[in-house]
């Protein structure tokens, strides 16, 4: 379960986390200033844990993990993220 | 952005499983009673979740095979056969068994009748699975956007949806191109061989009419195909693409 997936991969968790639906939000990548809906990210998906990339420059923009049935999400490497209007 | 952790507000519920049916060898149909169902859009995807009597459980996404319109829920599985989750969708379940799933969940994949634009969708596999929800959707809806599936499938008998895309395909608006990469039946008429620049240079509307464009399947395939497409001249931000996995 490490292949490359995308953001759609990580919808159902992304609105558990958020409470809405987050695969159209708009992140700004902190790293290289890039901006793209969630739903284009590059996602790995590797067992309790989940990695969100920035497609063009492959910062870790999203980290998810399953802690007793509770999703925890480190959205660090945004500069911004905005949901949709 | 801060780091939080939140209790989860999307619940699971379960849907009971009223029909299994094969569409191709590999590839079953399982049509599902979900009670409450909240409706959903052309595109998106369930998680489904089994759990085991020892309490291990496992999760997986299946995109949505039924239009909004449809009166049941349906999902479309291929089996893997070196798969955890995918031998026992296609195999075990039975009528009358029980699935605990999450949904509708997803907003970017996803097509909308009121979408005016020409849209252009290409399948790799089992990637054929939410288009046949936008093109039944397209119908119901009477949709007057133009949409050109091209769907590639390694032989004849693998063509998920076969008879319903050659209905759909005789629609006004509605433009049906299979590949058949590894073998063809006597007859063949369609295409040969990947979906490749040439082909999607024959296919595909020109990048000047800004189509809407969809790319969905193994990951491999989608990567190639979306990388092709922005050869042609495709603005990468028209491009969604949805990858289930694997690299074939
Ligand atoms: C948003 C989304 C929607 C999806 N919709 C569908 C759908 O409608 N129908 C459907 O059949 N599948 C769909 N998938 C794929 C599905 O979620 C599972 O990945 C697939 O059923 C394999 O699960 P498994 O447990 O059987 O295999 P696993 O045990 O997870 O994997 C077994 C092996 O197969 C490889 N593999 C995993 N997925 C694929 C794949 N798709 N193609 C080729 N090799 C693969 C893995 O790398 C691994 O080596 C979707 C995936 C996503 C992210
Ligand atoms: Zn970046």
């Amino acid at each position: 379960m490490t292949d490359r997936l995308d953001g759609n991969a990580i919808a159902g968790a992304l609105q558990e986390v958020f409470g809405r639906e987050m695969t159209t939000a708009t992140g700004v990548c902190g790293h290289c200033g890039d901006s793209n809906r969630l739903g284009a990210l590059a996602v790995y998906l590797a067992g309790p844990g989940t990695v969100a990339r920035c497609p063009g420059c492959d910062a870790v923009l999203l980290v998810l993990a399953e802690v007793r049935g509770v999703t925890c999400v480190d959205a660090l490497g945004f500069a911004d993220l905005q949901p949709a209007g | 952005m801060e780091r939080t952790a939140v209790l989860g507000r999307l619940s699971w519920r379960f849907a009971t499983v009223l029909e299994v049916t094969a569409e191709t060898d590999q590839t079953h149909s399982i049509v599902l009673d979900a009670p409450d169902w909240p409706g959903h859009l052309a595109g998106q995807h369930v998680d489904v979740r089994l759990t085991a009597d020892d309490g291990y459980q496992a999760q997986r996404s299946y995109s949505i095979a039924s239009a909004p319109s449809d009166e049941q829920l349906v999902l479309t599985v291929e089996r893997l056969d070196d798969g955890e989750v995918s031998p026992y969708l296609v195999d075990e379940l039975r009528a009358g068994d029980r699935i605990e799933l999450r949904g509708p969940v997803g907003g970017y994949f996803v097509w909308r009748p009121t979408d005016a634009v020409p849209a252009l969708l290409v399948a790799g596999g089992s990637g054929i699975v939410p288009f046949r929800a936008m093109l039944r959707e397209h119908g119901a809806a009477m949709s007057a956007a133009p949409i050109r599936l091209l769907y590639s499938a390694r032989t004849f008998d693998q063509v998920i949806y076969r008879e319903e895309l050659l209905r759909l395909a005789a629609r006004d608006g509605i433009d049906v191109s299979i590949t058949l990469t590894r073998a063809q039946p006597a007859g063949w008429h369609g295409y040969t061989g990947r979906v490749d620049t040439a082909l999607l240079r024959q296919v595909s509307w020109p990048p000047e009419e800004h189509p809407a464009v969809y790319v969905c399947g193994p990951t491999g395939f989608v990567e190639a195909t979306a990388n092709a497409l922005v050869g042609l001249g495709h603005d990468p931000g028209r491009i969604r693409t949805e990858r289930f996995g694997g690299t074939s």
